[in-house]
């Protein structure tokens, strides 16, 4: 893989860097987009938010016979049911969210300025869950995920729209989330962007690399791999371990910065998560 | 069909389905389902074992009337789609068999009063493998194959 | 197990198309637990049995080799819209489920 890189770089393809530094976020997303409109020219903008699909056309046959009765509805159901499902004291999650939770999808993460954190979707389940004396769910999986993908689909056709506030918290965690990015970790010292920026399009053995324009919109998605549902986080710690890099504890800062980041580089496609993927 | 027309209509018939409702095991009359589980067809290990287990035949003849439809190259070896379609006279059953498998047979369909010659599901491949259908129509079996790579590994988890 | 069925039917025509997804682990057996080491063992469902005015328009009997949360789709003559349409599976292990839908 590393010879592989080199080689791809001697090439001169990463000579056109998706990024500048200290540049800003609006620059940042500026030069990202630009990068991946001339390495994927026949792409239409809102189509990356299919990854992979937007790029293959064998797998998204495959992709769209499994679309026309999606693995992922039992997800939404279930999440729904469970959005809905009143507390012990008898509130609901409605009452944690803007508009009732209902069609939000495309602001999270957001930068709280009260406590100056950058909060997720999960992040404000689980606290809507102690400050209304309910045990907090796993991070990962399960109901949590089923609570996003309900959450995704109300919010379907929605773009993407992150927030970085002109607050120097904000812009430090959105720097942080970069910096996560770009910089290459684990024993197979890779960084987010090797595979899906400047390898974006190839394969490294038999998988696609997707463009990372785009990746989060479709999120949660139904893998076919372990026919369950997964999130976001769960999918970065994922990557860490397969560049054997130790994971970060799911909502941690540093995942919340990576997202924060990674989300903003999305905005402007529309939300048409949960998805379903390999 | 757009992926947005396709995600609008997900909407729509996901309330539709609400209408569905959920029935004890009751409904149908009893019978001894489990019996009639071709065990040995389905532990055989080779198209022609399966086949005869099911059909009591192995004489398979090609029929390009048989139109299967899998992908080329599956995504995952795990979720692989499968089609068949044909509009031969008087079909009884159609069988899915994938060649490479421990054990061939993935599935079998016995076809009902008033059903059409159709049927899709989604199977398993364990390798690169001939997936073959096989129609009996009229006492005979007929079959089509066709080749889906499998390959594996990667960094996909 | 129970509400594991979703279930589709649609009438275009003379041709009712039916559409199922399962929510069934469709374990093959021959899967090691990653925490144990043992196997995981066989749960599959074997029959799946859907009804129209007290025929069985299509009975499909199944091995491990079916995808994990399966579907089924296919399609007959002879319903109207407003009918019911019956589904039921049973697995290895003597577990069943069932689903009314009604065709539109």
């Amino acid at each position: 893989m590393k010879k592989l890189l080199s080689i791809v770089a001697a090439l001169g393809i990463a000579a056109s860097l998706p990024y500048t530094a200290n540049a800003g976020p609006e620059q940042d997303l500026q030069d990202f987009r630009a990068y991946f409109k001339k390495r994927f020219p026949q792409v239409p903008f809102n189509e990356f938010g299919n990854g992979v699909y937007a790029i293959d056309a064998e797998s998204r046959a495959q992709w769209e016979a499994i679309e026309d009765f999606p693995p992922y509805e039992p997800s939404i159901e279930n999440g729904k049911k469970l959005f809905e499902t009143p507390f012990k004291n008898g509130k609901t999650y409605a009452s944690c969210f803007p508009n009732g939770g209902i069609g939000i999808r495309q602001d999270y993460p957001k930068f709280d300025a009260a406590s100056g954190q950058v909060v997720t979707l999960e992040y404000l389940i689980n606290e809507c869950r102690a400050a209304n004396s309910e045990e907090l769910l796993p991070l990962k999986g399960g109901p949590i995920a089923d609570l996003v993908s309900y959450m995704a689909y109300t919010s379907r056709g929605n773009k993407m729209n992150i927030v970085v506030p002109n607050d120097p918290r904000a812009l430090a965690a959105y720097e942080r989330g970069k910096q996560h990015f770009y910089a290459k970790r684990g024993q197979l010292n890779m960084a987010c962007a090797d595979c899906h920026v400047y390898n974006a399009g190839n394969y490294v053995r038999a998988d696609l690399l997707s463009p990372a324009l785009g990746h989060v919109t479709h999120f949660p998605v139904y893998r076919s791999n372990s026919g369950s549902m997964v999130n976001l986080q769960h999918r970065y710690a994922g990557c860490n371990e397969q560049v054997r890099a130790k994971a970060y504890p799911l909502q941690s800062e540093e995942y919340r910065a990576l997202e924060y980041f990674h989300s903003y580089m999305s905005n402007g496609i529309e939300v048409n998560g949960p998805g379903s993927r390999k | 069909m757009t992926n947005m027309k396709r995600r609008t209509l997900l909407k729509g018939t996901l309330a539709a389905s609400a209408v569905g409702m959920a029935i004890g095991a009751g409904l149908l009359t009893p019978r001894a389902v489990l019996a009639a589980w071709p065990k040995d067809a389905f532990d055989a290990k080779s198209v022609d074992a399966a086949v005869s287990g099911l059909f009591g035949s192995a004489q398979l003849e090609g029929s390009d009337k048989i139109k299967i439809k899998v992908p080329d190259i599956a995504e995952n070896g795990s979720v692989v789609p499968v089609s068949v379609e044909t509009d031969m006279e008087g079909v009884e059953a159609i069988s899915i068999v994938a060649e490479k498998n421990a054990s061939p047979l993935t599935s079998s369909y016995n076809l009902g009063p008033g059903a059409e010659p159709f049927v899709a599901t989604r199977i398993k491949l364990g390798a690169t493998s001939s997936v073959i259908a096989v129609v009996k129509a009229g006492g005979k079996l007929y079959s089509t194959g066709k080749e889906v790579k499998v390959t594996i590994g990667g960094c996909g988890g | 197990m129970a509400n594991t069925i979703k279930v589709r039917a649609k009438l275009a025509g003379d041709v009712t198309t039916v559409k199922a997804l399962i929510s069934h682990p469709m374990d093959t057996g021959l899967v090691k637990d990653k925490k144990t080491g043992k196997p995981i063992p066989a749960h599959f469902i074997q029959e799946v049995v859907c009804e129209h005015n007290g025929n069985a328009v299509m009975t499909a009997l199944w091995g491990v080799a079916i995808s994990k949360n399966p579907y089924l789709s296919f399609r007959f003559k002879g319903a109207k819209v407003g009918d019911k349409l019956t589904m039921r599976w049973v697995d290895n292990t003597g577990q069943s489920d069932s689903q009314e839908t009604v065709i539109d």
